[in-house]
């Protein structure tokens, strides 16, 4: 689906977004409630600047006091990577994107990311993986680094990669292999109204990060939820 | 480096946690006797480390009771799988319950590839552990200065903690040099040049335009003591420091854009000799720093 195509699916009843180069703003209209968009598409790099943009624009919402949701389309490459950006510290931009978005949820913002394109490495966690929940459409290709970078780094053949990805979801790139550790919460049928979706979805309470349990469940996190929980109960009992 | 000094930067994880913490005083939580293994390395016929490159747990330093956690740079380049990041990740949330200060020696090269998607989540888990307890009034202090540095995810964790500690190897930054230079050219990152490398992302150029808040030298004592400052700090995460530090960033941008080299960084800063700062030694570079910095005070 196109960004056109899934903003007329997502809110039948109109939107007022508006695309500035990769980066897009507006409003979503749905009935009683409206939910505030920010793109980041056009399988663009997220770097300085976009990262800074993103982050005013959130930051102004947080403080908003409407508590609207804060929908989130996402279709990126990686971070962007040039001396410039990383001299300039784009760790601390990705991650002042990220705090902001959480920010923004703990003024009582649900914070819904919509994976419909790419998105790889720093700019996922920045902007997708940074949201309270992720969901995803068919056709979405997430990944932390592709196979051929990866295979570089392993000394492992594309070949023998693939045959390895049969056995496990945990490396290889790919909704699907995402989806069983736990990161997307659901894939959306896109031949249905998204806008059904969104609704069931904010009509839900969300407790908590459940991912680790959701990596236990699918079988692609065996232990996460388990040692993670273990440390909380030692560390309280002990600490 | 006199006889007294201990370099961080060659210990391990469990020395620099030694060396951190009052005597006696650490308690480790799921530790190598457990054995919890990664998993995943098996597929790839890797050998594993029983505490999976992290060790955390709970001690006191100079008598303030902390939660603790240091990455073995030296097992799988103190990459991110599932297990280490789960242990970081539920030493986090415990932090916020118990309103107790975490301390964290950063060693890593960010996602462990052989668990990548595991690895990712895990990052996004911790940056959301952080978030949440640092808005629960924690503070967060990151050590770095050893081998692997702070790269991939492991940079936006760092960008996240209220402060951050480094010394002159404490190499800071999303990409690493050879994925740059990989994906990028020669031209635009040469991987091999070690001086570029060290002065576009190591611990000078990072404390000088303000993504890093203390340089101490390459000694376990100097990250010691430079912690119990940090831990008595105030480190507020709110809206206004986040406004802050939207406005810090903007202003980076404004004032060293256009910069093509960290030395252009740092004759805009004021400093008169920017070609002297590598080889500066720290008791000098700290007072050089103090006078010309960019700092990051209520704004991270």
């Amino acid at each position: 689906m196109t960004p056109a195509e899934i903003l007329n699916s997502l809110f039948p009843l109109g939107h007022d977004v508006t695309t500035h180069g990769n980066l897009s703003f507006g409003m979503g209209a749905m009935g009683t409630l409206s939910v505030h968009v920010i793109g980041a598409g056009g399988g663009g790099a997220i770097g300085v600047d976009e990262a800074l943009q993103l982050a005013a624009h959130v930051l102004t919402l947080a403080n908003s006091g409407d508590g609207r949701p804060i929908l989130l389309l996402v279709d990126t490459s990686s971070q962007r990577m040039s001396r410039r950006d990383e001299m300039l510290g784009l760790n601390e931009y990705l991650a002042h994107l990220a705090k902001s978005l959480l920010l923004a949820e703990a003024h009582g913002h649900r914070t819904i990311g919509l994976l419909y394109g790419g998105s790889a490495a720093g700019a996922f966690i920045a902007t997708a993986l940074a949201c309270g929940t992720l969901v995803a459409l068919p056709g979405a290709h997430p990944e932390v680094m592709d196979l051929p970078s990866m295979a570089r780094v392993t000394k492992l053949s594309i070949e023998v990669l693939k045959e390895k990805a049969k056995a496990t979801p945990v490396f290889a790139p790919g909704l699907d292999n995402l989806a069983q550790t736990g990161a997307i919460a659901e894939t959306w049928d896109p031949d249905a109204p998204l806008s059904d979706k969104l609704a069931a979805l904010l009509a839900r309470p969300r407790n908590g990060d459940d991912r680790a349990t959701l990596g236990k469940v699918r079988g692609g996190r065996p232990k996460a939820a388990i040692i993670a929980n273990e440390v909380v109960t030692l560390a309280q009992a002990r600490g | 480096m006199s006889n007294t000094q201990k370099s961080w930067y060659e210990a391990g994880a469990r020395e620099r946690v030694a060396a951190l913490v009052d005597r006696d005083s650490f308690v480790e939580f799921v530790g190598p006797e457990r054995r919890e293994i990664s998993p995943h390395l098996a597929v790839f016929d890797l050998p594993v480390q029983f505490d999976d490159g992290i060790v955390v747990g709970a001690a006191a330093i100079d008598g303030t009771n902390v939660l603790v956690a240091a990455q073995e740079g030296r097992f799988m380049g103190g990459a991110f799988g599932e297990v280490h990041g789960a242990k970081l990740t539920g030493l986090l949330q415990a932090a916020k319950a118990m309103k107790r200060d975490v301390v964290i020696a950063f060693d890593t090269g960010g996602v462990r590839l052989q668990e990548a998607n595991a690895g990712e989540l895990a990052i996004a888990e911790i940056i959301r552990a952080i978030v949440q307890a640092r808005m629960a009034g924690v503070r967060v202090v990151g050590l770095i200065g050893g081998r692997a540095g702070c790269y991939g995810g492991g940079g936006l964790i760092a960008g996240c903690c209220s402060t951050l500690i480094v010394s002159e190897q404490g190499r800071i930054s999303v990409s690493g040099p050879e994925v740059i230079e990989t994906n990028k050219g020669v031209e635009e990152f040469d991987s091999r040049d070690r001086a570029f490398v060290w002065r576009t992302m190591g611990g000078k150029q990072r404390m000088l335009i303000g993504g890093a808040d203390a340089f101490v030298d390459d000694d376990v004592l100097a990250f010691r003591n430079a912690a119990i400052v940090a831990l008595a700090r105030p480190a507020v995460l709110d809206a206004k420091t986040l406004a802050a530090e939207q406005r810090r960033l903007q202003r980076r941008i404004a004032r060293f854009g256009e910069a093509a080299d960290a030395t252009d960084i740092w004759a805009t800063l004021g400093i008169d000799d920017p070609d002297s700062v590598p080889d500066m030694p720290a008791d000098r570079f700290i007072a050089l720093a103090a006078e010309h910095r960019e700092s990051a005070d209520d704004a991270r």
